[in-house]
């Protein structure tokens, strides 16, 4: 069985409200029982009480695999990229330095790296992911496209994301706002890090604007 | 079970998804059957590389280590040929390994005859070390409590450790891992070792003991 390729995931951080019960609802999945795949990150804590759930985003050319020295990380025919294989992954790391969007963790004490798999069991017989399930405000929605348009009407989804000179298009969804959708080719994620405001073309008056005659003549 | 056109205008949610209650789905998502959808083309070729050209310009290693599961579990023909071959090749070359061993024992014959000991030196209940019949083949000779001479390499048959004889008990003893050997035939009688002591042929002319052959033995 694999994901349906009619459903999709969808996150809309600005719904997020920060409850954790997504991260709850992970935890009971019997397949890593006491272990949060997702993560509910703080954008900046001093200034702002705004959350954002994290989730693998399932890249079409994952940079956790591409990094892989132990070639553990698979992903399905669906594209659902997978958590890594138990016989194969050396828990060193990499992957976890690597992803973009710091979605994998290593656990030492079991040697192994174990990511957001969307909820692979129940996604791969067509239920929705626990945390889409349990989410009250449905930051976390998987659905059709249709669905999210009719639930949506403002937010267009977007799955093209720019870290530096790496673009990485997904198959997790984020949903952005319409109008600026159809603008921005891409979600720039690491613009919001930069201390100085990108580079403008300034043009001041000078002195010598003008053309001398006489400057190239020599004496 | 049909649904009518007017009972479907009446769920609200049909403005959601027009066909949510088209028979074989029954909810907002979660039960639809896989084929209700268009199926995408071939989706076990999807692994595209960082820098977007075609597989057959990637490095070889790109291939030998597929990201998706598909083209990672695929073996090729040729590949299993590769190991049958290889295999069977390799099974046979010790087969051949073996037979010239066996032919070059049978061609070096008996080792010569060599005295090592004097009967008078070992009186019954005594022991002596001595090689045979190269220079680093350790043996032992004991003489029973009956007057009967027997001689053995003192090579343990499980690791190679010297044996060290207990003629009161009428064994000799591994310290190495607890074997112990009946010191009048050879045989294991407890501990790791499976095989027998060669036993040294030997022949007693007078007063003079001399070893004539090497018994290699098996059981």
């Amino acid at each position: 069985m694999a994901k349906p390729d009619y459903l999709h995931f969808f996150i809309d951080p600005s719904r997020c409200i920060g409850c954790q019960a997504c991260v709850h609802a992970c935890t009971e999945c019997d397949t890593h029982r006491g272990d949060a795949m997702i993560h509910l990150e703080y954008v900046d804590r001093g200034q702002s009480q705004q959350t954002v759930p994290v989730v693998c985003m399932h890249c079409e050319q994952p940079t956790c695999a591409e990094v892989c020295p132990a070639d553990a990380i698979k992903r399905s025919a669906d594209g659902v990229v997978q958590s890594a294989l138990q016989p194969r992954c050396i828990a060193c790391g990499n992957c976890v330095l690597a992803c973009p969007f710091g979605v994998p963790e290593v656990y030492l004490e079991r040697q192994i790296m174990m990511k957001c798999d969307m909820c692979y069991d129940r996604t791969s017989i067509g239920k929705r992911p626990m945390c889409a399930t349990v989410c009250p405000s449905q930051a976390l929605f998987f659905g059709t496209r249709e669905q999210i348009d009719q639930l949506r009407p403002q937010s267009a989804p977007a799955n093209r994301f720019q870290f530096g000179a790496q673009t990485i298009t997904t198959r997790v969804f984020t949903m952005v706002p319409r109008r600026l959708a159809s603008a921005v080719p891409f979600v720039d994620v690491t613009a919001a890090m930069n201390e100085e405001p990108p580079p403008r073309e300034i043009r001041l008056k000078t002195v010598a604007a003008e053309w001398d005659p006489y400057a190239d003549i020599e004496v | 079970m049909r649904i009518s056109k007017s009972e479907m205008a009446q769920d609200p949610r049909s403005a959601i998804d027009p066909q949510i209650n088209t028979p074989g789905r029954e909810g907002l998502t979660g039960t639809a059957p896989v084929n209700l959808y268009a199926r995408p083309p071939n989706r076990e070729q999807v692994t595209i590389a960082p820098d977007g050209k075609p597989m057959e310009m990637q490095p070889p290693w790109r291939r030998d280590f597929p990201i998706d599961a598909l083209q990672d579990q695929y073996v090729e023909r040729r590949d299993f040929m590769k190991f049958l071959v290889l295999t069977s090749g390799a099974f046979t070359t010790g087969q051949l390994w073996l037979a010239v061993q066996n032919w070059w024992r049978r061609r070096r014959g008996r080792p010569e005859t060599r005295r090592i000991a004097s009967v008078a030196e070992l009186p019954p209940g005594e022991a002596q070390l001595f090689a045979y019949p190269g220079e680093h083949d350790a043996c032992i000779v004991a003489r029973l409590p009956d007057g009967e001479l027997v001689a053995y390499r003192q090579k343990c048959t499980h690791l190679s450790c010297a044996v060290i004889p207990r003629i009161e008990d009428g064994t000799l003893h591994c310290p190495c891992h607890e074997g112990v050997f009946d010191l009048r035939t050879g045989r294991p009688l407890a501990g790791p070792p499976r095989r027998p002591l060669p036993r040294i042929a030997l022949d007693v002319r007078g007063d003079d003991v001399f070893a004539t052959d090497v018994e290699w033995r098996t059981s």
